[in-house]
């Protein structure tokens, strides 16, 4: 399955250092929460573009490898530290999947990129962003636990469901981050 | 001043003659702290050079301005543009870069002469500073034996055409788990004879000839011999060789500050009662006189001066920890219980040398790539 990004940057027959170089420069031109594809042929650019991406606060979401062609999947983020919850029901990661097991379910608002190299088994992905449109995908007399990686988006999801309606809305934390149970993926 | 290039000769002269260097390692922390280039009088920064992309000024005060400065990256591309950085912040730094980077310094092998052997021969150590393998070729009378080859076989093959001698003997110590075997294709090229311990070539797809204990070879007219010596433990087949009478070539079993590991066959239970054997028993037969030459190092303090890995047989009997220790059971549970990692892609490694998969030179390289981790210290 081919992973979903925002910008796709072709760093193919680059040697290092030029696939980081070009991956920084890139990264300068996307909008906080997008995601970025870069082909590489350069092997040791796996560890480097995720060392870099820790070093400077980026995601660095997963890499893929077909015909000696490697897929880095970046995410941007500039300030990821403070978060500030408003949506009032939350609920414990711990919690979830026995809840979810006895009717609602799990809504990973996060992006493809990511809900492809991870996720928990059962959850129904709806990007952040396509959550406007998609919502009649979603049953309201249900209860839905909101995901994302840190408690942000899931945070803000949770609150655009509620002022759609939705009663039972519950925000994960602390979120993906934070998880120890078993991922599955889907690339 | 301007960026200079150096070799991996350059770089190895430096490590022999005990001279200082200041190395610029730019490869990420995990490759750094995993492996770099190892010398008595070196200084090392670990600096990412991904970190260094939008400038250098930030590390200038950490780079020493009376010494050179060598930046090492896995390749080369990176050190160059950060050796140029640095170049161009301050000017009066003396700066280089190693050529072809941890990849060449993996490969590069220094011939060094151990010793002189009775008539015209000699016997050298070839040293894999980046890796710690030992290789060794014997010469006498136009005629050479070799032990322990890397796979870059064009080394030894015009090592043998400088020397005037013809390879007739190839042998491997035991099947290698941690560097691929250069034995097969010299023996190939050079129509020598390749020998190998039949009790670890049971998988092996290719043709030997088995070497057995007590197999003798002479080298020309003269009356250097090659004898082997069955000594288990590393490997089930693992032999060691006495070389003119004086030189014990201990393989994997026995090195200069540690002892071979019984598990990368994946048999160390079975294989650690081999080991005590060979080590306290078979090896203090020996005349404490032979001078032991192993097939690796580990560190760069088992390097003697003049850059041989070398010592006698009685010292380590007195030195080395791994011959000193009387408890059985404490013995079984050092070697099977408190194992280094293992080499990297050491199981890939096998299956290249036994002939069942062909790699390019590159995939070799990539399998080759890390630290040497065949002793137990």
């Amino acid at each position: 399955m081919a992973v979903k990004a925002d910008v796709m940057l072709d760093a193919k027959g680059l040697a290092c250092p030029m696939p980081i170089v070009k991956t920084k420069k890139a990264m300068n031109n996307l909008e906080e929460g997008q995601i970025l594809e870069v082909q590489a042929t350069d092997k040791g650019s796996k560890a480097d573009i995720a060392a870099w991406s820790e070093s400077v606060g980026h995601q660095y979401i997963g890499t893929t490898e077909d015909e000696d062609v490697l897929y880095h999947y970046i995410r941007k983020c500039s300030n990821d530290t403070l978060i500030e919850n408003t949506h009032e029901h939350t609920i414990a990661n711990e919690e979830i999947v026995s809840r979810a097991a006895n009717g609602g379910y799990i809504l990973d608002v996060r992006e493809d990129a990511e809900y492809a190299f991870g996720h928990i088994k059962g959850a129904q992905s709806i990007p952040m962003g396509e959550l406007e449109s998609r919502m009649n995908e979603l049953d309201k007399s249900q209860e839905i636990y909101v995901i994302c990686r840190t408690g942000k988006r899931s945070d803000l999801a949770a609150q655009k469901l509620a002022n759609n309606g939705f009663e039972k809305v519950y925000n994960v934390l602390p979120g993906m981050t934070g998880w120890n149970g078993d991922l599955t993926k889907s690339i | 001043m301007t960026v200079t290039k150096w070799t991996a000769a350059d770089v190895a002269r430096k490590v022999i003659e005990n001279q200082s260097l200041f190395i610029l390692d730019v490869r990420n922390a995990d490759a750094f702290q995993d492996w770099k280039i190892e010398g008595h009088q070196f200084d090392y920064l670990n600096i990412p050079y991904f970190e260094l992309l939008d400038g250098v000024e930030g590390i200038l005060p950490q780079i020493p301005s009376d010494k050179d400065i060598l930046v090492v990256c896995a390749k080369e591309g990176s050190s160059i543009m950060v050796a140029e950085m640095l170049s161009e912040a301050d000017t009066t730094l003396s700066l280089s870069y190693l050529e072809g980077g941890m990849k060449s310094w993996s490969g590069y092998l220094e011939p060094i002469k151990v010793a002189d052997l009775s008539g015209n021969g000699e016997l050298y150590q070839f040293v894999r500073l980046g890796k710690g393998c030992l290789s060794y070729m014997v010469i006498s009378e136009g005629e050479a034996a070799l032990i322990d080859a890397v796979r870059f076989t064009e080394v030894f093959t015009s090592f043998a055409q400088e020397k005037n001698v013809t390879i007739k003997h190839v042998f491997d110590t035991h099947l290698h788990a941690d560097h691929i075997s250069g034995g097969r294709s010299i023996a190939e090229a050079t129509g020598a004879t390749y020998y190998l311990p039949s009790k670890d070539a049971e998988e092996v797809v290719f043709d030997y000839t088995p070497l057995e204990d007590g197999l003798t070879v002479q080298l020309g007219a003269s009356n250097i011999d090659v004898g082997a010596l069955y000594s288990p433990g590393h490997t089930i087949g693992s032999t060691s060789f006495v070389v003119d009478g004086k030189y014990l070539l201990t393989g994997d079993i026995l090195f200069i500050d540690s002892i071979g590991r019984p598990d990368l066959a994946g048999l160390a239970d079975d294989w650690v009662g081999d080991l005590r054997d060979t080590l306290y028993r078979r090896y203090r037969g020996l005349a404490e006189d032979l001078i032991v030459l192993p097939a690796h190092f580990m560190i760069i303090d088992e390097l003697n001066e003049d850059g041989t890995v070398a010592k006698r047989l009685g010292d380590l009997l007195a030195d080395n920890h791994g011959l000193n220790i009387e408890d059985e059971r404490e013995f079984r549970s050092i070697v099977t219980d408190h194992l280094p990692p293992q080499p990297n892609a050491y199981q890939q490694i096998r299956q290249v040398n036994m002939g069942k998969i062909t790699p390019d030179y590159d995939e070799q390289t990539e399998m080759e790539i890390g630290p040497n981790r065949c002793a137990v210290r």
